[in-house]
């Protein structure tokens, strides 16, 4: 196991996890903040039929062309729920719900037209949809600690912004706050840590990494700048116990390991958590 | 019958199923409870391996029922808590579905379950696994499945029918009349739960979704009746499957996902044509006041 | 006997008191207007009496006999966004759910049913839309359609959630028409309401409300201008020349 570990390609594969972890944990904050939870996890099935898409196009496996096709469905997805919910009487959960699944159809269609009707093999284009760590080469990985890096720090940069657009966007447009442009921002972060993560956790599970830390954090935390740390540090604890878990464990996915982590914390934070957790609570109203 | 024509009656029941039962969660505005349960009967149908060491029917429809109806709960749980209901489900159904694909990894290549097989459903290996009862073959066994749960559901809506319907429109005013609002979602869940086991072999997990959601939302934008509707998903739930295995025989492609991508197809349709809510018709009925009034 | 008696209802939101200690009882066959400023909990107040909402504490009795034991009794108009008026349904439907209570689980509603649906759309002069899918209704006819739903309820006290609000002249005239039908009937009406200037001619009783109650009892006795400082506190000001009104009656 230590073998493994202080293996130089493992070890990058560690703080590329590190690092997407926290990222997520930070964005996350925010989306779930802004209610955006689902949404962002119809982003990342969307992302699929573009994965695919540009494969069928180029005929030639290059991860960053797939990535790209990524950010071009995964915004179309987004566009299509507003539109959706915008010019007709369906509701946004129905209109999520549609979306997500008739993209990541769309997807798994393309999957099985590359196999059985073009001379390359889809091997590795599954991995796209649980993830798998153990395939990512020292390029990905790069990337991905770069990405994760640059998503941090664009958050960090914000911060205030998001801050005070999210909880009272009118109040924030009255301040003379260009709330479009953050929220373009805050959509772009988004897409971001999607598309940069769905080789290590997979389309699938990729929204568990927005959705699960910042929900931890917010029973140990009232504060938005606590709680987005916290959710960070939530997040890469769970990115990089989920990959060791995985890389020990031959052929275990890494994504469902990843986002089992994350929900150990959550449920240890929903029982003891300082501020909200079940246990404080009821001891607190026996105190009353 | 054929074999072609199995594919179709299996595809067909499973737009038609999920398309009546669906409908319901649209108008309930729980469309993502679905999605939600449709991920964790994995995790059920793969407890229920472990617990019996077999893939059979009546195990998987029961495990599934209890996992979907324990992920009801726990959303339940923690909205009542004061989590927001998105981040509750997003929560619960992520590690339910988890659970389920990191177990099935432990089960082996042995046995017909895998990853695969659950996002995707195996509709073509559908006709030959089939029932035989005393020497008579009986047809496939997921046609049987999928029947007995059509039926099922549609005694349910029967027999409660009006008490749905309440505790859809004013779940308030149904309390307070009296009537068992919880007993009425959890049976709804039930129903749901057991919709996606019965088509989780043929369609898979992921794509039962948009059988479940996209035919109701697409229902929901042609008729202003609730009956009408309900029965109207159901036929577009038909008709999706149908057109989905045409596609897929054409382009050699996965037929669980053409049928899928059909539903969508039929929505885009009706959210552009249709003739009481479609956009097409908006835009012509606000044309034609705006030349009147000048 | 006392149509309606609550005793030591407490209703939290996350610690947060919303209602406390509320005690009041309200005579059979009165027309009661519950009065109070934005958040001082009167729809809550009518929420906590229905059981919609959890509460710490309370007794509430009906006609003599715990709430639960009177369902049958009751008769409920919700605010109307309550609801999604994009539900699928025509108004005689909506009315019909009226009587969901009297038939029982599993039944069906039977022709005389429909018929006691329909008798009370004419009553609020909704016949003519009886089919008419509801988002299709206007507001005021959206609140009528809640009103006949109440009728066909057939209850013998009746809570109403600001009935007024966002209504035409004809909707209004139905809604104070009804109260006094139930009242001459010899039911009890409970009304939220927050148009001070309308409420003398409207009910005979008042309950004003802020978190707990400041007076209960006939209108005349109650609604002076002294309870209603105590009530509106500092908000009073904003009233206008409903103060001076008051004022002159004082």
């Amino acid at each position: 196991m230590f073998d493994l570990l202080s293996n130089a390609n493992t070890q990058w594969v560690l703080i590329g996890s590190i690092m997407l972890g926290f990222a997520s944990g930070v964005i996350g904050s925010f989306v779930l903040l802004k209610k955006q939870s689902l949404i962002s996890d119809a982003m990342a099935h969307a992302t699929l039929p573009g994965v695919g898409l540009m494969y069928i196009i180029f005929e030639y496996k290059s991860i960053p062309l797939f990535l790209i096709g990524a950010t071009i469905t995964a915004l179309l997805a987004t566009y299509s729920i507003q539109l959706i919910i915008k010019h007709s009487r369906i509701k946004t959960d129905a209109a999520i719900g549609s979306v997500l699944s008739v993209f990541f159809a769309l997807g798994i269609v393309f999957l099985t037209y590359i196999s059985k009707n073009t001379s390359g093999n889809r091997s590795g284009l599954d991995d796209f949809i649980f993830g798998q760590a153990a395939s990512l080469v020292a390029s990905d990985v790069r990337m991905i600690t770069i990405g994760s890096a640059i998503l941090i720090i664009l958050s960090a940069l914000f911060f205030k912004e998001f801050k005070i657009t999210i909880f009272d966007p009118l109040y924030a447009m009255g301040l003379g706050l260009p709330v479009r442009f953050l929220n373009l921002v805050l959509l772009g972060l988004v897409v971001g840590i999607v598309v940069i993560g769905i080789q290590m956790v997979g389309v699938v599970l990729i929204a568990a990494l927005l959705i699960t830390p910042p929900l931890s954090a917010r029973y140990w935390t009232d504060k938005l700048g606590r709680m987005t740390i916290l959710s960070g540090v939530f997040g890469a604890v769970s990115g990089v116990a989920g990959t060791v878990i995985s890389t020990i464990g031959e052929g275990l996915p890494t994504g469902p390991i990843i986002v089992l982590c994350a929900s150990i914390i959550f449920l240890f934070s929903l029982l003891f958590g300082s501020k909200k957790g079940f246990i404080p609570k009821v001891v607190s109203t026996h105190e009353l | 019958m054929s074999y072609d024509a199995w594919i179709l009656l299996t595809g067909s029941l499973v737009g038609l199923t999920c398309g009546v039962t669906g409908a319901l969660l649209v108008l309930r505005k729980m469309s993502m409870l679905a999605d939600a349960i449709s991920h964790t009967v994995l995790l059920g149908i793969v407890g229920a391996f472990f617990v019996t060491q077999s893939l059979n029917g009546l195990p998987m429809l029961i495990g599934a029922a209890i996992v979907g109806v324990l992920t009801a709960f726990f959303v339940q749980m923690l909205d009542s808590s004061g989590v927001q209901s998105d981040a509750a489900i997003g929560v619960v159904f992520t590690s339910l579905f988890a659970l389920g694909v990191v177990l099935i990894s432990f089960v082996g290549d042995s046995v017909h379950l895998d990853v695969e097989h659950a996002l995707m459903g195996e509709i073509a290996f559908i006709p030959w696994d089939t029932l035989t009862v005393q020497g008579m073959n009986l047809g496939p066994k997921a046609v049987w499945m999928l029947g007995f749960v059509f039926l099922i559901n549609v005694l349910f809506i029967t027999l409660f029918y009006k008490e749905i319907k309440l505790t859809t429109f004013d779940p308030q005013f149904a309390a307070l009349l009296g009537i068992p609002v919880m007993f009425i979602h959890y049976l709804l869940m039930g129903m749901i739960s057991l919709s996606t086991v019965a088509s989780f072999d043929s369609v898979g997990a992921i794509l039962v979704v948009a059988m479940l959601i996209v035919p109701g939302a697409t229902a929901y934008l042609l008729t202003d009746r609730f009956l009408i509707l309900l029965i109207l998903s159901g036929l577009i739930g038909i008709l999706s499957a149908v057109t989905g295995f045409a596609f897929a025989v054409l382009f050699n492609v996965s037929i669980a996902g053409s049928m899928a991508c059909a539903t969508g197809l039929y929505f885009i349709l009706a959210f552009i044509f249709s003739p009481k809510h479609g956009i097409l018709m908006k835009q012509i009925r606000k044309y034609r006041l705006s030349s009147e009034q000048s | 006997m006392n149509a309606l008696s609550v005793q030591n209802l407490t209703v939290t939101y996350d610690k947060t008191p919303v209602l406390q200690k509320v005690g009041f009882e309200i005579p059979k066959g009165s027309l009661t207007g519950i009065i109070g400023p934005n958040g001082a909990g009167k729809s809550t107040l009518i929420k906590a009496i229905l059981q919609l909402i959890p509460r710490i504490s309370g007794d509430i009795q009906v006609y003599g006999k715990p709430y639960h034991r009177q369902r049958r009794l009751i008769g409920y108009v919700p605010q109307r966004s309550e609801v999604d008026w994009d539900f699928p349904t025509s108004a005689l439907d909506v009315v019909l759910m009226g009587r969901y209570g009297h038939i029982g689980l599993i039944k069906r509603p039977g022709k005389k049913e429909i018929q006691i649906a329909k008798e009370a759309l004419r009553k609020v002069g909704m016949e003519e839309y009886q089919d008419r899918q509801i988002s299709q209704l206007s507001g005021g006819q959206q609140q009528r359609v809640f009103l006949a739903r109440a009728l066909a309820q057939d209850a013998q006290i009746y809570f109403m959630d600001e009935p007024f609000v966002g209504v035409d002249a004809a909707t209004e005239k139905a809604i104070i028409q009804l109260m006094q039908e139930w009242k001459e009937e010899g039911k009890t009406v409970l009304v939220v309401h927050h148009d001070l200037q309308t409420v003398e001619d409207y009910f005979d009783h008042v309950l004003l409300l802020n978190k707990s109650p400041v007076g209960c009892g006939p209108t005349q006795k109650v609604f002076t201008m002294e309870n209603l400082k105590q009530t509106y506190g500092g908000s009073l000001k904003f009233l206008g020349e409903n103060s001076v009104v008051l004022q002159e009656r004082v």
